[in-house]
């Protein structure tokens, strides 16, 4: 038998459903991975190794009776920005270092209710604003394919995680393209669902119109198999979409033959890597081969959207924090003069450079006499960016091009340059400024670092990205691969 | 206080905005209850303390019930309005924005009708109406050196409803407000209840010199919580803008809060301290769409508005237009009125002068409303009734009235247990004015001698005689044979 920490969500789904093994002994095998690798990867902010034995031991009682869920004593993890009952919930930050949450996250009910065991809680970029985890209080991620290198962010914990076989699936959140990078930088899968596809009740808000909430996984089917559980309908969650759920892991077998794949001509130009460039297209030779068609469409305003973002995304959060005030939760300043220096301290101690860096353009962009110039302007350009992908969708199934411009970059690299990190995400946020659903699958190595191929669907199309990637994954290896210190 | 008169010269410039607080049984973006009174912190559930990831979902009976205002003051309920995020820190606002309608209000150009200090209709603009969470509250008493925060309050669904500034005087102020309170009480949508702060009120007055074309700077008053206090502190604001200009100085736009201790308006921050609210549409609450259908639906639970009874009041009833104002101030007092009048064979001008007469007088001696009554309706008309058939005299009625009060039973049984029937048998009166007229020979030469005058005194003591029971115009009759005999 292939080692349990080595076999997809799937697989042990399998292995558990055929009495191979017990929730409890995978629970322990994997727990015994973190206790091993966390030091070098700090991949996690809570290791509930308690609670986690307890879960594992009720899916077993359950599978005894039969009423176990779909997920039943299969272990993941917990991006630290999803609010979890009686465990601290962090978000990568000093000011919530102690918080614990009276409730949990929809998202965290859900995969529990299907059985679900939570290992603990990942590191993350402080608030998820950072692409590269270096924001969290916590301190930096390391990559387990270079421990020198970013495993990217925000959901770098969960990212660095999966690939390092320490849990086989783990939750993210995606506000530009925190799904999709780390995914990308590490060789595992990561997909955004649509905007209103699954519930933000519980999932503290960075940017509230750009912020979705999905995972990283080993293989398109075992996101399939996750994300069937994570979505649908919430009334706690006005912008949730009801629409119902497809059963996402039916289809994945289905031929991509005939289905139109678009290649934006911008993705290709001079701010690409070469080399990752050439994966990329090596990728979507292979999904030619499986019958797909390509076809050149345009974006001519993508351009424009990480400066739109820059605007949205700050003006949001910047009004989404406030209600950090040290007041009822949260880090409080000690022996307060007043009102002002119990605002002003406790904000300064608890927030770490780059959320402030945020809060303060956010709070300019809204400022009057700025308003119209920046933030009404950005909503514009949102809706011309959101237009030209509708017009595009109309005569293709997916659009296909690189994630990132470059493998993963070494940590502390670009920590002193928000430009140059902001860049990191400008093949991703368009699909957040749309809405749309969009993955990224491992397409091969680029100096020993993984590379993904970047799948964006139209709205509610997650069944087509993921029979996209099922489909490469069934002609390709690249998410097998194991980094060398992890196997 | 000074008189109006003492503005002559100048002309006053004042709008209003008057906060409603929406009668619904939870708050507008949670499912915490909004009843008053509770232990500080009991109401006030997750999404009202502003905890992390908690998200607002709009509670739909603020739209039915602004979009009930909308239709009643004749203004266009919008088909599409947005929530959007006012931003500002203070400790009784959880989430450092409250949630409020900015661009896109739900209710826009409505209007509606007073009566102005010369006794002609004025219209009042209303700009628009609003739907918006109200803040918790600040505790600074009995906490020593600390204070606390009571967030019951937080997300109670408020209506702002603002006034163009087409309020030229302290009065017309009132009577809008009134109108305002009259109004959504009508429509069931706010209890009004001023001391619980369900209806609060901002006013921003300013004065300029007659016939000058720009408006003067405004002052904003606040913390104006009852309908002699908003007189009053208005009075006092247009006074002092006026000696302050009359003396050389200039009104600076600043918000002042009223001291009703000391009648007076005093600064609270400038508009240099103001803060920018920073407004955007809320990302987490979706525009609300309503259908022109849904309007119409609306329309259909639209009650009678109170202009419209008081115009059927005075029409059908053929009632005085103040009485029938005033019946009509609140639906309550209108309804009972109606009940006294279908219960009774006498004309509605009698029911009216009982309701608004005896019964109110008892009501407000007791401090109590008309929902309060210790008299029903049914048989309010009973004694009317009892007067209406000659069983009793105006005079004894208010007698049964008082027992009636103290629950000594219904007008019959408080006449028959206390024997309170009209004489109405023709002998017994005239028995009893032979009596009379015998005892007075003086009086009797007099009137014969023609001062008429005297009829009142015979009739009085007959009436005394008979301890007031005898039928006074069988007494004036049988009086007026008898003495002219």
């Amino acid at each position: 038998m292939t080692e349990l920490h080595s076999q997809t969500l799937t697989e042990l789904a399998i292995g558990l459903e055929s009495g191979d093994f017990t929730s409890v002994e995978l629970t322990q095998a994997l727990l015994d991975r973190v206790a091993e690798h966390n030091d070098k990867l700090n991949a996690f902010v809570t290791i509930t190794a308690d609670e986690a034995l307890a879960t594992a031991a009720r899916a077993d009682a359950a599978r005894e009776t039969g009423s176990g869920g779909v997920l039943n004593g299969l272990p993941i993890i917990h991006k630290d920005i999803f609010c979890t009952r009686g465990i601290r919930t962090t978000c990568g930050s000093k000011m919530l270092e102690n918080f614990v949450s009276p409730y949990d996250a929809t998202v965290v009910e859900k995969l529990s209710a299907a059985g679900a065991v939570v290992l603990g809680k990942s590191n993350m970029d402080e608030f998820a604003m950072g692409s590269s985890t270096e924001t969290s209080y916590f301190g930096p991620v390391r990559n387990p394919w270079n421990l020198d290198c970013t495993p990217g962010g925000s959901s770098g914990g969960s990212s660095a995680a999966v690939a390092a076989r320490i849990a086989p699936a783990a939750t993210g959140t995606d506000t530009g393209g925190s799904i999709r990078q780390p995914a990308s930088l590490t060789g595992t899968v990561g997909i955004k669902p649509t905007y209103g596809r699954v519930s933000r009740y519980g999932m503290i808000a960075f940017a509230s119109s750009l912020d979705q909430a999905g995972v990283i996984t080993r293989s398109a089917e075992d996101a399939a198999r996750l994300l069937g559980v994570m979505a649908g309908f919430d009334a706690r969650d006005s912008t949730s979409i009801d629409q119902p759920v497809p059963d996402y892991t039916l289809s994945i077998g289905d031929s991509i033959k005939g289905l139109r794949v678009g290649i934006v001509r911008e993705h290709f130009d001079a701010g690409l890597d070469q080399q990752t460039g050439a994966r990329v297209r090596e990728a979507i030779a292979v999904l030619e081969s499986l019958g797909a068609t390509t076809v050149e469409v345009s974006l001519p305003n993508l351009d424009l959207s990480v400066p739109t973002y820059y605007v949205v995304a700050p003006a949001e959060c910047s009004s989404n924090l406030s209600r950090f005030d040290g007041v009822r939760f949260g880090h409080r300043a000690e022996d307060p003069e007043d009102l002002l220096d119990l605002y002003c301290r406790s904000r300064g101690e608890g927030f770490g450079d780059e959320v402030k860096r945020r809060i303060m353009t956010g709070t300019y962009v809204l400022s009057a006499g700025y308003y119209d110039a920046y933030y009404l302007k950005a909503q514009q350009v949102r809706r011309l960016i959101a237009d030209d992908f509708k017009k595009a969708f109309a005569n293709v199934d997916v659009i296909a091009g690189p994630t990132t411009p470059s493998p993963a970059f070494k940590l502390g690299d670009k920590v002193d340059d928000p430009i140059t990190m902001y860049l990191n995400d400008i093949y991703t946020i368009g699909a957040n400024l749309a809405g749309l659903p969009a993955m990224s699958v491992p397409c091969g190595l680029v100096d020993d670092l993984p590379v993904g191929l970047h799948l964006v669907g139209a709205h509610f199309t997650e069944e087509i990205l993921l029979r996209f990637a099922h489909q490469y994954q069934q002609q390709t290896d690249f998410h097998t691969a194991c980094p060398e210190a992890f196997k | 206080m000074m008189g109006i008169s003492s503005f002559s010269g100048w002309e006053v410039v004042i709008g209003l905005e008057v906060h409603a607080q929406l009668a619904t049984k939870a708050k507008i973006f949670s499912g915490a209850s909004t009843a008053y009174g509770a232990e500080p912190n009991t109401q006030a559930c997750l999404v009202d303390l502003g905890y992390p990831g908690v998200l607002p979902v709009l509670n739909e009976e603020v739209v039915r019930m602004a979009t009930l205002f909308g239709l009643a003051v004749n203004a266009t309920v919008a088909r599409r309005s947005v929530f959007a995020r006012k931003n500002y820190f203070y400790p009784d606002l959880p989430k450092g924005y409250q949630i409020s309608q900015y661009e896109l209000p739900i209710v826009e150009h409505g209007e509606l009708f007073i009566t102005d200090g010369d006794g002609n209709e004025r219209r009042i603009g209303i700009t628009r109406a609003h739907l918006e969470e109200d803040a918790g509250k600040s505790i600074h008493e009995g906490l020593g050196a600390s204070s606390g925060i009571d967030l019951n309050r937080a997300g109670t669904p408020l209506l702002e409803i603002v006034s163009e500034p087409d309020l030229r005087s302290a009065k017309e102020a009132v009577a809008y407000l009134r109108k305002i309170h009259t109004i959504v009480r009508y429509l069931g949508i706010s209890d009004g209840n001023m001391q619980e702060g369900s209806f609060r009120c901002d006013a921003n007055v300013s004065v300029r010199r007659l016939g000058q074309k720009v408006l003067g700077t405004r002052a904003e008053l606040k913390n104006l919580n009852s309908f002699r206090f908003i007189e009053k502190a208005i009075n006092f604001e247009i006074e002092r803008q006026i000696e302050l200009i009359k003396d050389g100085g200039e009104v600076v736009q600043e918000t002042r809060l009223y001291d009703s201790d000391k009648d007076e308006t005093r600064s609270m921050r400038s508009k240099e301290e103001a803060n920018d609210y920073r407004y955007f549409p809320d990302p987490d609450l979706l525009p609300v769409e309503i259908s022109e259908e849904y309007i119409e639906a609306i329309r259909v639970t639209l009650p009678e508005l109170p202009d419209a009874k008081q115009q059927r009041f005075v029409n059908d009833y053929d009632l005085k237009s103040d009485a029938a104002a005033i019946l009509t101030t609140s639906r309550a007092l209108a309804d009972y009125f109606e009940a006294v009048v279908g219960a009774t064979d006498a004309r509605a001008q009698v029911a009216a002068n009982w309701v608004l007469g005896e019964l109110s007088g008892a009501l407000n001696r007791e401090n109590k409303g008309i929902g309060d009554s210790r008299i029903a309706a049914t048989d309010l008309a009973g004694l009317v009734n009892r007067i209406h058939d000659h069983t009793i005299s105006g005079k004894i009625a208010k007698q049964v009235f008082e027992a009636m009060w103290e629950g000594e039973g219904t007008a019959d049984e408080v006449i028959e247990a206390k024997g309170l029937e009209q004489i109405t048998d023709s002998s017994a009166i005239e028995t009893i004015v032979d009596r009379v007229i015998a005892a007075n020979p003086g009086p009797v030469e007099e009137y014969k001698a023609g001062k008429d005058k005297l009829m009142g005194f015979f009739v009085g003591q007959v009436m005394k005689e008979t301890q007031g029971q005898a039928n006074p115009e069988q007494v004036n009759q049988i009086l007026k044979a008898k003495l002219n005999d």
